[in-house]
C-alpha cells in the first residue's frame, strides 16, 4: 500500500470529493482511497510501455464526424419538462438560493 | 498612468446563428416562452445522449478561416460545475484540442491581433432572481429557464496584444463584423448574442513580463468594454504604486456605478476537473471541405475597406471608409464606379448623410444614389442641395432630379446662386482675395467658375452684380 499512497492521498481525494458535492466520512475516505490508488496503480501499468510513436487516443470507437441535421424538432411539453421538478414558478424551475455567481 | 503599459486579452462568446441547439434538435430562438426549448438532451435527463449539430461545426470552420487560424481535429471536454444554469452540472466545451487555433485579426489601422484560438461549447440557461431586489446574494429563491441551455457558441480568445480601451474597441468592433460577414452570428452585443470578457493586466512601460490580470465580466455594450477597461488599469496602477499587489481574480463590471468588484468573497480556486466527454466522437474537419468552405467565404471586411479606400482614393482606414464598411455600404461605391462616377463622392456622402440615416437605407437605390452624384458632379445641384435632396430621398424615396424639381433647385437663382458663389469663392481664395484688393480682371474668372459649377444654369448678370455687391462690402 506505500507505493499507492504515494499515487493518491486521502487529501486528494478529500478534494475530489468536496469538488463532486460528496459528503465522505473518514472512515469512507481511507478507503475510497485505497480503492482509488489500486485503480491508477493498474493504469500505471501502461507506464512501462514506449509510447512515444502512439498518438492519444480521443475516443475508444473508431468514429469522426458524428454529425446531426440542423433541423428543428419539438422537443418535450413543458409540462412534462417542469414534471420532474421539485419546484415550478412561472413556469421555470425553481431553485434555491444560490450561492456566488455563475463560474 | 503615465510610466505604465495597460495589456489586454479578450475573450468573445458568440451565439451561433443556427436553427437548433449544440446538441440536440431544440430550437435555438430567442425570446420564447420559458421552457419549451427543451428536452431530455438539454434537460440532461437520464439515459440522453447528445449530437453534434453539423451547421454549428460549418459555423465554427468559417469563423476559424475568417480569423486565419488552423483548422484542427478537435475533441470535446466535460467542463464541470455545480450552478443551476447548466441541469447536466457540466458544460461540454472544448478544452486542449479546440477546432480553430492559432490565427489573427487586422485591426483597421493595421496592426494584427493574435487569435489564440477558437472552439465550440454550449451555452447556460437564463436564471432569474426572485427576491432581494433581484441580487443573487440576497435572494429568496432562484427561477431557471432552458431555452438557451446548450444553444451553440464558439469563444474567440485573443492573445495578450491589445494595448489600450481604444484597441479593444475596434478589436470587438472588426470580430464583430467578421462575425456577420461569416453568417455565423448576429452580432448583437446589447442582446447578449455577443459576449465580451476581458483579461487586463498592466507593467512598467520596457517590461516585457506580465503583470497579475483580472478578468473583467458583465460589459454589455462598447462603450461599457472601455469604461470597464479604463477602470481596472487606474485601479491596479493605484494599486501598485500604493506598494499593494493585484490578486488574479474574476471582477465584475457595474455599469451602473461604474466600478468593478471582485465576484467572490472567499477563495476558491476552481477546479473544472476538464475530462473528455465520452458521448462525442472527434471532429475531423476534412481539408477539402475546409478549402471549400474558405473559397465561399464573402469578402472580409478588410478586404472590403481596401477595396472601397482603393476607389475613393482615401486610406483603408480612414473614418469615411471604415464607417461605409462598418455599415455595409459598399455595394453603391461599387455601383458608382461601374457607372464611372466619383468614387470619393460616393464614400463621402455614404459616411455622412446616409450613415445618419442609416435607418431608412431601404428607400435609397444604388441607381438614384449614383443619379444624385452625377447631378452634384456636373454642378446641378450644389453641394448643400444635393445633401438635402439625399436626406429627402432616404427619409421618404423618390428620385433625385423630382426632388430636386420640388425644392426648386434646378435654376440657380436667389439663395442657390449665393451658395454656389459661396463655394467658387471659398475653392478660389486667393483669387478673391486680389480681386477684393482691385484686380477687376478677376471677376472673369469667378463667372467662368460659377458657369462651370452650376452647368451654365446660373443667372450670370445677376452672379456679377452680386460679386460687386460683395467686394463694395470687403467681404
Ligand atoms: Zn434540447
Amino acid at each position: 500500500m506505500a507505493g499507492m499512497a504515494q499515487r493518491i492521498t486521502t487529501a486528494d481525494v478529500a478534494h475530489v470529493a468536496r469538488l463532486a458535492r460528496l459528503a465522505v466520512t473518514d472512515e469512507e475516505l481511507e478507503r475510497f482511497t485505497g480503492q482509488l490508488a489500486a485503480v491508477l496503480d493498474h493504469a500505471a501499468d501502461i507506464e512501462a510501455l514506449d509510447l512515444g510513436g502512439v498518438p492519444p487516443t480521443a475516443h475508444p470507437l473508431p468514429l469522426a464526424n458524428v454529425l446531426r441535421e440542423d433541423v428543428a424538432r419539438p422537443g418535450l411539453p413543458r409540462e412534462e419538462a417542469l414534471a420532474a421538478a421539485p419546484a415550478v414558478e412561472d413556469d421555470r424551475f425553481r431553485v434555491p438560493r444560490i450561492l456566488g455567481e455563475a463560474p | 498612468m503615465s510610466g505604465w503599459e495597460t495589456v489586454i486579452g479578450l475573450e468573445v462568446h458568440t451565439e451561433l446563428r443556427t436553427e437548433t441547439k449544440l446538441f440536440c434538435s431544440c430550437a435555438n430562438r430567442f425570446g420564447d416562452e420559458p421552457n419549451t426549448n427543451v428536452c431530455p438532451v438539454c434537460l440532461g435527463l437520464p439515459g440522453s445522449l447528445p449530437v453534434l449539430n453539423a451547421r454549428a461545426v460549418d459555423y465554427a470552420v468559417r469563423i476559424g478561416v475568417a480569423l486565419h487560424c488552423q483548422v484542427q481535429p478537435s475533441i470535446f471536454h466535460r467542463k464541470n460545475y455545480f450552478y443551476p444554469d447548466m441541469p447536466k452540472d457540466y458544460q461540454i466545451s472544448q478544452y486542449d484540442l479546440p477546432i480553430d487555433t492559432d490565427g489573427w485579426l487586422e485591426l483597421p489601422g493595421g496592426k494584427r491581433v493574435g487569435i489564440e484560438r477558437a472552439h465550440l461549447e454550449e451555452d447556460t440557461g437564463k436564471t432569474t432572481h426572485v427576491g432581494g431586489g433581484g441580487r443573487i446574494h440576497d435572494a429568496d429563491h432562484s427561477l431557471v429557464d432552458y431555452n438557451r441551455a446548450g444553444v451553440p457558441l464558439v469563444e474567440i480568445v485573443s492573445r495578450p496584444d491589445l494595448r489600450s480601451a481604444d484597441e479593444a474597441r475596434a478589436y470587438v468592433d472588426e470580430l464583430r463584423a467578421i462575425l456577420v460577414a461569416t453568417g455565423a452570428s448576429d452580432g448583437k452585443m446589447e442582446e447578449g448574442s455577443l459576449r465580451v470578457d476581458a483579461n487586463v493586466s498592466v507593467r512598467p512601460v520596457g517590461s516585457t513580463a506580465f503583470g497579475t490580470r483580472c478578468e473583467v465580466k458583465n460589459m454589455n455594450s462598447l462603450r461599457s468594454l472601455g469604461r470597464a477597461i479604463d477602470y481596472e488599469v487606474a485601479r491596479q496602477v493605484r494599486l501598485v504604486e500604493g506598494g499593494g499587489e493585484v490578486v488574479q481574480e474574476t471582477r465584475h463590471w457595474n455599469e451602473a456605478e461604474g466600478h468593478t468588484s471582485s465576484m467572490r468573497s472567499k477563495e476558491e480556486a476552481f477546479d473544472y476537473r476538464y475530462f473528455p466527454e465520452p458521448d462525442l466522437v472527434p471532429v475531423v474537419p476534412d481539408p477539402a471541405w475546409v478549402d471549400g468552405i474558405r473559397a465561399a467565404l464573402p469578402a472580409m471586411p478588410a478586404e472590403l475597406r481596401r477595396g472601397v479606400a482603393h476607389a475613393a482614393g482615401m486610406a483603408p482606414e480612414s473614418d469615411a471608409v471604415v464607417t461605409v464598411v462598418r455599415l455595409g455600404l459598399e455595394p453603391f461605391v461599387t455601383a458608382t464606379v461601374a457607372a464611372g462616377a466619383d468614387a470619393g463622392l460616393a464614400v463621402r456622402r455614404l459616411a455622412n448623410e446616409v450613415a445618419s440615416e442609416i435607418g431608412s437605407l431601404a428607400n435609397l437605390g444604388p441607381e438614384q444614389f449614383v443619379t444624385l452624384l452625377r447631378m452634384e458632379s456636373a454642378g446641378d445641384l450644389t453641394t448643400a442641395q444635393a445633401r438635402t435632396v439625399l436626406k429627402d430621398m432616404l427619409t421618404g424615396g423618390g428620385d433625385p432630379a423630382g426632388i430636386a424639381a420640388a425644392h426648386g433647385f434646378e435654376a440657380l437663382g436667389g439663395d442657390a446662386l449665393e451658395a454656389a458663389l459661396d463655394e467658387v469663392v471659398a475653392d478660389n481664395a486667393d483669387a478673391w482675395a486680389r480681386y477684393v484688393a482691385g484686380e477687376d480682371k478677376l471677376q472673369g474668372l469667378f463667372i467662368g467658375r460659377l458657369r462651370g459649377a452650376t452647368a451654365g444654369k446660373a443667372d450670370l448678370a445677376a452672379a456679377a452684380a452680386i460679386l460687386r455687391a460683395r467686394r463694395a462690402a470687403g467681404c
